[in-house]
């Protein structure tokens, strides 16, 4: 990877991605080889806001790397409480670390905190910015099912505030896909996001029905529509209930679609969905720990270099 | 340059001339340059003057102040046609036309709230310049060119 630091998947070039789906396969085929890759080698966690899951998948990835990690712990009990700056919790744990996950609310904390340490850097969320790790084994996802070249991919829910769709729709640039944009009209993609899908000369074409495009799509991502993001109860109900989907739904899709989810899910995806060879959410979640291990493992050995 | 535009640049003793600024954003000058009434110094301001080049113009001169490096990169992007002019004694010694910087460093305040920038943290804003506007380095957010002089990081 030509990055020392994993903050943005905008900054990954498509020899890049393929380089850690690469060495993904080649973990996932044999965990063992592995398994003393990075010892002694310590990853730092740092979450500055609770995410249990992206937490354990790290902690998982850097223990079978043969690493140890370290935790900050919750913010509640940390220096933060005292009002330390991020610049200041990163440089600290620096001392204790071979590489840093940094998890923040706020939307460039990544970016920043990379300029403060030497330490290669995986964000693993900024606010409503990027989560590239989860962009990484959402393609990894694609391209074990799919493939990521003439594919068409439909993506699907809360489309302005969801983090993980701004990150994979610009990855996808970087291949021969066909992206479809499925949201209500007040959660459309940013305008940041669509200026950067319009620089990257992709076509940004956008619904606010699924049935519109359903039987096209190769890959259907859906995403959760979140209460808040709504004035009232009702008005969520109304327009949350356009987009979940059900076996039902799916009557219309080819047999070869592959539905996907960052989860945690809530209702968006009905259960009966689960049992279809649609379903692809929880492999798409196990894949976690080997993109993650490639990704820590080409991060940690560039850093050796 | 007449002789007329030439007396009304250079009535200042020392300080700087900003002349060819767009009709309507001499008050963003003053911002961009952190000028308001509690700030001291002596400020004179021409608005809708005749002007061969733009029709009407603004003018902005301030006396006994040069500008920052920051501060004529923001110019740039409200006033791309602005001139510098910095007097000493009553004359131009200098005159500079803006050019528009790949990067500008502070003034700028991000519009996102979320934004780190505007977390109490030791950076200052910065914004890769676009086409038609600027974009936080940070957050990623696109700040359009019109809606620069609504993000000036007054204080
Ligand atoms: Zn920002």
């Amino acid at each position: 990877m030509r990055q020392d630091h994993l903050i943005s998947a905008a900054h990954l070039s498509r020899e890049d991605i393929e380089a850690v789906l690469d060495r993904a396969a080649e973990i996932d085929d044999d965990t063992a080889a592995f398994r003393q890759r990075h010892a002694g080698k310590v990853l730092g966690l740092c979450f500055f806001e609770p995410s249990t899951r992206t937490r354990m998948s790290f902690d998982t990835a850097m223990k079978r790397l043969g690493g140890q990690t370290v935790d900050m712990g919750p913010v509640e009990s940390s220096s933060v409480k005292k009002g330390e700056t991020l610049a200041d919790t990163v440089r600290v744990v620096e001392g204790y670390a071979d590489a840093l996950v940094l998890r923040h609310p706020s939307e460039g904390a990544a970016t920043m905190a990379a300029e403060f340490v030497d330490i290669p850097l995986v964000n693993a969320g900024d606010g409503a910015g990027q989560h590239p790790s989860q962009t990484l084994l959402d393609l990894y996802t694609i391209r074990e099912n799919a493939g990521l070249d003439d594919l068409t991919i439909g993506i699907m829910g809360d489309l302005k505030y969801g983090r993980t769709v701004h990150s994979l729709a610009g990855a996808l640039t970087n291949f021969d896909v066909s992206q479809h944009f499925i949201s209500p009209e007040s959660l459309r993609l940013p305008r940041n996001v669509r200026y950067d899908l319009h620089a990257a000369g992709a076509q940004v074409k956008e619904h606010t029905q699924l049935d519109d495009v359903l039987p096209e799509l190769d890959v259907l991502y859906v995403t959760r529509i979140q209460r808040e993001r709504f004035p009232d109860e009702n008005e969520y109900r109304k327009v949350a209930g356009q987009y979940q989907i059900d076996a039902e739904t799916l009557e219309a899709a080819t047999d070869d679609l592959t539905v996907m989810h960052p989860l945690p899910r809530v209702d968006e995806i009905s259960p009966d969905i689960d049992d279809t060879d649609h379903a692809t959410y929880f492999e798409q979640a196990h894949n976690g720990i080997p993109v993650r291990m490639a990704l820590l493992d080409i991060l940690l050995s560039q850093a050796d270099d | 340059m007449t002789d007329d535009h030439q007396l009304r640049v250079s009535k200042i003793q020392n300080g700087t001339v900003i002349d060819h600024v767009a009709a309507g954003q001499a008050l963003n000058v003053l911002a961009i340059l952190g000028i308001d009434a509690t700030s001291g110094e002596a400020v004179s301001v021409g608005m809708n003057v005749p002007s061969d080049r733009l029709g009407r113009k603004d003018i902005v001169k301030v006396e006994g102040r040069e500008l920052s490096q920051s501060e004529v990169d923001v110019l740039s992007l409200i006033a791309p046609a602005a001139s510098i002019n910095i007097v000493r004694d009553y004359d131009v010694v200098e005159k500079n036309r803006v050019v528009r910087p790949d990067i500008v460093t502070g003034i700028i305040s991000c519009p996102n709230r979320n934004c780190i920038t505007n977390a109490d943290e030791p950076i200052t804003s910065r914004f890769t310049v676009l086409s038609d506007g600027v974009r936080c380095d940070y957050c990623e957010s696109i700040v359009r060119e019109d809606e620069v002089a609504a993000n000036l990081d007054v204080n």
